[in-house]
């Protein structure tokens, strides 16, 4: 043994390398993603020791367009339709926070059928937004009918944000001042038609996934994020409310028309993955009945936003705004100095909150269990790259 | 990146406080004289504003005729911090459900800390920095909010800081705020704002070969606008 050593000290003074047996031979480095099916436009890299994962660092920023440096150069409205290009599964609510923090700096306000008409698309657009993200959780456990399911089901409800927009997904709806056009005839009528059928699918999703003993197993107890945890990690939306914190911003702070609206935060206590894939469900479930109390309540007639001066300003000064979206608090932080151009917009979106977890849970869990624990965020890796 | 700012030693005295005027002798004085927000912040923010002047905007707004009285709650929160640290600590304005202090850049660990354990707010939600280059400054604003108290839920505080432009640096949160982590390493990589003792003042979102100055600064344009 001590001839062993002497010859690795010999070889070393003369410049050569030896590779000892160490902790680092037995790890193997993996590359999840850009490319990966699943990732999305995101890359993670961990470090297994077996089976387990022993290191996470993620790398986001594949799809980074620079959208906090595009505001400055547009003004108020013409910032609209790009800053919904990060999450366009959800642009509705992307641009509901900008419009509301424009809307606190310009001092326009917003006619109360256009606040209403505002919420319904909203909601629509959450149930788009978690549809999606439902299907592609499917997909991850290997159960291609809840691929199918809520693949074809957001189509119906792309259908009315069409009737009601005009476009399937890239909306442009919410303006400062309210909505760009009014609800076509017999919307409410559709709408309603609409989520009675989807209640009744609703109930079906949770006999063949949620209640399937498969998904279960592969899900419940995975991925633990304490009540303690979260909240130190500041995570958002589904992840949070998974965790045992009812926090949503439509209660937190109501938002337009929030506060005339009978609803529940969706909470669980389990705090595993299973919990974040189902916190989103009953969300859904809840906004069909949030839904309803807003087609019902809507005013017949009126204006649907606020006349415009040409270029939008307010005086100089700052505001903080959010609202809730599919991944949870979505903030606008926007300064203005007086011109029709923003001087800073800092938007703050919950997948880039989120994606403080990932490492958090994946250090100790099985490669295995990676794509339970990582789609369970909510994370959308273009909104957290901005 | 990190070359750059490593070469040059803490030469930490040359911090400027916003509004560093003595009409807000105490803070306590300005939380109760409830000065309008827009015209305090005006201050600051024209200073780096094009010299074109905004025509008067006639239309009112009920969230900014709120704003000529601060409500109790919060002007009991501001009053708390400001019992605390007095002159450390500056108010800048208080409206429904905001709260926004500007510190000295020493102090800023001390006053979050006495965020986080006495008044509640146990996490932050976002790190914004913002370029002034008119008054040479760079602010970093961290937005803080609170999911155990409930009387807390819709209210946000933030907390601002400022630092030279040419010589960037703060001290970092993550110690009191672990959520920070990304936000400031974001900060640091748009704005070039050098967080110490932040573990990774690296890239995060921009290419690896990107060698440019930081994005978000005023100078750097968007190639053809």
């Amino acid at each position: 043994m001590a001839d062993l050593e002497d010859r690795i000290s010999e070889s070393q003074k003369m410049g050569m390398q030896i590779l000892k047996e160490s902790d680092d031979d037995r790890l193997m480095t993996l590359s999840v993603g850009p490319q990966h099916p699943g990732s999305g436009h995101f890359r993670f890299i961990v470090k297994l020791d077996g089976d387990y994962i022993v290191h996470c660092d993620p790398d986001p920023g594949y799809v980074h367009r620079g959208e906090e440096k595009m505001t400055e150069y547009r003004n108020f409205i013409q910032n609209i339709p790009h800053l919904e290009r990060p999450v366009i599964h959800d642009s509705t609510n992307i641009t509901y926070s900008y419009s509301l923090a424009v809307e606190e700096l310009t001092g326009i306000e917003v006619p109360r059928r256009g606040q209403f008409i505002r919420a319904i698309a909203s909601e629509l657009n959450r149930q788009v937004y978690t549809l999606y993200w439902l299907a592609i959780y499917g997909i991850f456990l290997g159960h291609s009918t809840m691929f199918m399911w809520p693949t074809g089901d957001r189509e119906l409800f792309i259908d009315l944000l069409e009737a009601l927009t005009g476009a399937r997904v890239t909306h442009a709806f919410n303006i400062p001042g309210g909505v760009r056009n009014d609800v076509p005839n017999g919307f409410k009528d559709r709408c309603l038609r609409q989520i009675t059928y989807y209640e009744k699918r609703l109930k079906e999703y949770e006999d063949i996934f949620y209640n399937n003993p498969l998904v279960r197993q592969r899900t419940e107890g995975v991925g633990i994020l304490t009540k303690e945890d979260a909240i130190r990690l500041g995570v958002t939306g589904s992840v949070l409310r998974a965790s045992g914190v009812p926090y949503d911003i439509r209660k937190a702070e109501p938002y337009d028309v929030y506060n005339e609206i009978d609803f529940k935060v969706q909470y669980m206590k389990t705090a595993d993955s299973f919990a974040r894939a189902y916190v989103p469900f009953l969300d859904m479930r809840e906004s069909c009945h949030i839904l309803r109390q807003l087609l019902d309540k809507m005013p017949e007639a009126g204006e649907v936003r606020a006349k415009l001066q040409a270029n939008p300003r307010g005086p100089p000064g700052e505001a903080y705004r959010r609202v809730e979206s599919g991944r949870g608090a979505l903030g606008y932080y926007i300064i203005s100095d007086g011109t029709p151009k923003p001087y800073r917009v800092k938007i703050s979106v919950g997948s880039f909150r989120n994606m403080l977890a990932l490492p958090h849970l994946l250090v100790g869990a099985k490669m295995g269990d990676m794509p339970v624990i990582y789609w369970a965020l909510n994370y959308w890796p273009v909104e957290a790259d901005r | 990146m990190s070359s750059k700012t490593d070469q040059k030693d803490n030469s930490n005295n040359n911090y400027n406080i916003i509004n560093n005027d003595s009409k807000t002798s105490t803070a306590e004085t300005s939380a109760t004289q409830s000065p309008p927000d827009s015209r305090q912040l005006g201050d600051i923010v024209s200073k780096s504003s094009s010299p074109s002047s905004p025509p008067p905007v006639k239309t009112t707004t009920t969230l900014r005729t709120k704003d000529s009285e601060p409500p109790a709650f919060e002007k009991g929160i501001a009053g708390e911090i400001s019992a605390n640290f007095g002159q450390m600590v500056q108010i800048i304005f208080i409206k429904p459900l905001r709260i926004k202090i500007a510190v000295e850049p020493p102090n800023i660990v001390k006053v979050a800390t006495f965020l986080r354990d006495n008044l509640g707010f146990d996490h932050a939600e976002s790190v914004a920095g913002t370029d002034y280059p008119k008054d040479n400054q760079i602010e970093v604003i961290y937005h803080l909010g609170s999911y155990l108290r409930d009387d807390l839920a819709g209210h946000v505080l933030a907390i601002a800081t400022r630092t030279n432009r040419d010589d960037a640096r703060l001290p970092t949160l993550i110690n009191v705020y672990k959520s920070v982590e990304y936000h400031e390493r974001e900060t640091f990589e748009m704005l070039g704002v050098y967080f110490e003792g932040h573990p990774r003042n690296e890239r995060f979102l921009l290419p690896e070969d990107w060698a440019d100055i930081p994005p978000l600064r005023k100078e750097f344009r968007i190639k053809g606008r």
